[in-house]
């Protein structure tokens, strides 16, 4: 089977469900074209049209960056017990896990090549090519990392697939390597992303050493968080077997990491207000305001009033195996995390600028068209990498082929072997 | 992964496709398109787009850059201008200082700025920020006020604190820069590559200092009101999308003139001159005078010094 007949093959596969699946499709591409139509205009007037201003040069194109960095690291939490310790009702899903981390990085990708000022000079960053300023800067060392991972968690989808398409079990030689490698490669990601905050001594409010681990804590439990879900909609909408033991394991994983998290997070609290320096004017901005300036404040408590209470939720065992108290607390980490690290993360930091003027950043409707463009894409991916990896998973495509070959007409399974949408 | 039979009945199918292509035969055909695209570029989109890092630039290169520049600006502003890329004297590094007791805020440094280095007007950026501080406070960025509008300065309960690029000898934002777009110069001044930045504004985020600016909106410079003697990593004008910040008037200095800002300066509170030379005003002021520094616990190590002179 040649690349093509594997890429038709695929496209066949993620080109059949029934009306729910082409509804969503098409709402996901609406989006798309709706972002799009925003960024084409981004393009012809450039970054005037966000909110972004000198003060606040970074706000919340790079805020959605790191936050979905961590969503991509966080696929090691379901490949670690995956291929480490063999745990096989993880095992099973693991994959999923990976084409989660391609849906997040090209996001990541997105949100930087829109925060550009310049991307038709994009190729700058390529080495050889362009001028890469290596070592020394972190965020050219964030381009590096971000593609090797990308590659990695590419090559084994593709191989899983393929071989999987081919009815052949994957070549464990070159998946279980590069699997090794991609568990590094995902703390790599996240940690490089916070030095790329850490190390600038002119913000107090990043410059913190606390931040690389505060930085993998939060993925630990927003990546998971959105895994469940789909876990738990796969489960429901495809043949596909997901234990409810797999389920449990991820969410106790993540009471770990919740705790964890929260304990980082009163940690700089408590560094910041008891010693009270100049520095903590940043986290005064994001908790009570400064001079009259509030903006971010309902957003503060609430991510940390969502962290807590998931963190109860998840604590206990028996909150944690309910259907309805486990997804309200995914959704109430996944809130968390995601306001910490968008609008928490990134504005406080600029906010008061270096000079020590508050300017109030608020996304404007095109930030946020783009954003949604930008999330569709993510979650397209995401429908169609599964199209085709559910399937494969379930048997259900090897049992069609099987059914096919016997008639030996076509080996492309054409009849009930429909995955439900 | 679930195990299958391994008989391989799509060989047939693959067979009768006519449009198969090998890896090999994909990959060439991608590389041939992509060289014949840059080749059938013309030379201006070619330079225009895949032009080179300044510093790579071999010194006929840089005429024609020049010559692009020059093509480029006198089509828009329809007058004649001159472009220099004039490089770095030896046995210079240029520092600055700024009398604080003398400075009154009354801005001339922030205007003379602008139309010297040919900001934008619209969007509006100006290199120079001039802070209101409180006279019984002291320097408190915390406290201070960049846009004091009173009916006249000096106000008698305030001073002025001046602010742009410090010109650092440790510039935390050439080192955050991805692409090398920005470096210090042989005599101090931290210049940038208008034609290399890629606009990701890391250096803006490292700044200490808000001396760094962006090109957020298409820049505005009426075309009346253009300064004609540019500098190629200074003040000609700057396409939008890129960073830009004082250059201590490369264009000038350079040229043994002073900043346009010390010129201006009607108290004469600032002072501008060659570190290196024992002789020169700067020097003895930093001798003489008891000079300090903005955020020196950062160890930017900036060549711009404030005193108080009175």
């Amino acid at each position: 089977m040649g690349p093509l007949t594997f890429i038709a093959t695929s496209a066949r596969f993620a080109l059949r469900g029934g009306k729910a699946y082409w509804l969503w499709v098409g709402c996901l591409l609406a989006l798309i074209v709706w972002g799009g139509l925003a960024y084409l205009d981004q393009l012809r007037h450039g970054l005037i049209v966000t909110n972004m201003r000198d003060q606040v040069s970074w706000a919340f194109y790079i805020g959605n960056f790191t936050f979905l960095v961590g969503v991509a690291a966080a696929a090691v939490v379901l490949v670690i017990p995956a291929y480490i310790y063999h745990w096989k009702p993880i095992k099973e899903v693991a994959i999923l896990g990976e084409i989660l981390a391609i849906s997040a990085i090209i996001m990541c990708m997105l949100f930087v090549a829109v925060d550009m000022g310049r991307p038709d000079r994009a190729w700058h960053l390529i080495p050889g090519v362009g001028r890469m300023n290596f070592p020394s800067s972190l965020l050219a060392w964030d381009v590096l990392v971000l593609n090797l991972y990308l590659f990695l968690n590419l090559t084994i989808v593709t191989h899983l697939l393929y071989r999987g398409i081919q009815g052949r079990a994957y070549n464990t030689r070159l998946v279980v390597p590069l699997v090794l490698f991609s568990i590094p490669a995902a703390v790599g990601i996240h940690t490089v992303t916070a030095f790329l905050y850490a190390g600038l001594p002119g913000r107090p409010y990043w410059n913190a050493s606390i931040l690389a681990p505060r930085f993998l804590c939060s993925a630990f439990c927003s990546g998971p968080a959105i895994m469940l879900i789909l876990f738990q909609i796969l489960q429901r909408t495809t043949k596909i077997a997901i234990k409810d033991e797999a389920i449990w394991k991820v969410a106790e994983l993540m009471a770990y990491a919740m705790f964890l998290n929260l304990l980082l997070l009163g940690a700089e609290i408590f560094k910041e207000y008891y010693s009270g320096t100049e520095h903590l004017i940043h986290l005064q901005y994001l908790f009570s305001g400064v001079r009259g300036h509030h903006a971010l404040v309902p957003y503060a408590w609430t991510y940390v009033g969502c962290g807590i209470a998931a963190f109860l939720l998840f604590l206990f065992p028996a909150t944690r195996r309910n259907v309805f108290t486990l997804n309200l607390g995914c959704l109430l980490i996944y809130a968390s995390v995601y306001i910490e690290k968008g609008m928490g993360l990134v504005i406080p930091g600029f906010t008061p600028d270096t000079l020590g003027e508050v300017y109030e950043y608020t996304p404007t409707l095109h930030e946020l068209r783009i954003g949604a463009g930008i999330f569709s894409v993510g979650f397209l991916v995401f429908t169609l990498l599964c199209r085709i990896a559910v399937p494969i998973l379930t048997g259900e495509f090897a049992a069609a082929r099987a059914a096919a070959a016997e008639k030996s007409s076509h080996w492309l399974p054409h009849t009930g072997s429909a995955p439900a949408g | 992964m679930p195990q299958m039979p391994a008989d391989e009945p799509q060989r047939d199918a693959e067979a009768t496709e006519p449009l198969t292509l090998s890896r090999r035969d994909f990959l060439t055909a991608v590389g041939v398109a992509a060289a014949g695209f840059l080749a059938g570029c013309t030379p201006e989109v070619r330079e225009a787009y895949f032009a080179k890092h300044f510093l790579e630039l071999s010194p006929k290169e840089v005429e024609a850059r020049l010559a692009r520049l020059r093509a480029d600006c006198s089509r828009r502003f329809g007058q004649a201008v001159s472009i220099s890329a004039q490089p770095a004297q030896p046995g210079v590094v240029f520092g600055y200082a700024l009398d604080l007791s003398r400075c009154i805020g009354c801005r001339r440094c922030v205007y003379a700025c602008v139309k010297e280095n040919n900001q934008s007007r619209d969007p509006q950026i100006q290199w120079i920020r001039v802070l209101e501080m409180e006279k019984d406070k002291g320097i408190d960025f915390e406290e201070a006020n960049p846009y004091y509008n009173p009916d006249k300065v000096p106000d008698p309960d305030h001073f002025y604190l001046p602010v742009a690029c410090q010109q650092c000898r440790n510039p935390q934002c050439t080192k955050v820069c991805p692409v090398g777009a920005t470096w210090q110069e042989p005599d101090g001044i931290v210049v940038i590559d208008y034609d290399w930045c890629i606009g990701c504004r890391c250096c803006m985020a490292a700044c200490p200092y808000g001396a760094r600016h962006f090109n957020f909106g298409e820049p505005e410079v009426p075309a009346n009101e253009l300064n004609p003697n540019l500098h190629i990593l200074g003040n000609r004008p700057r396409p939008r999308g890129v960073v830009e910040k004082c250059t201590f008037c490369i264009q000038r200095t350079r040229a043994g003139r002073y900043p346009a800002c010390v010129e201006i300066c009607p108290v004469g509170a600032r002072k501008f001159g060659n570190l290196l030379d024992p002789e020169s005003e700067i020097a003895r002021i930093l001798h003489e005078k008891r000079v300090f520094v903005l955020k020196a616990e950062l160890k930017t190590e900036p060549k711009f010094y404030y005193f108080y002179g009175i």
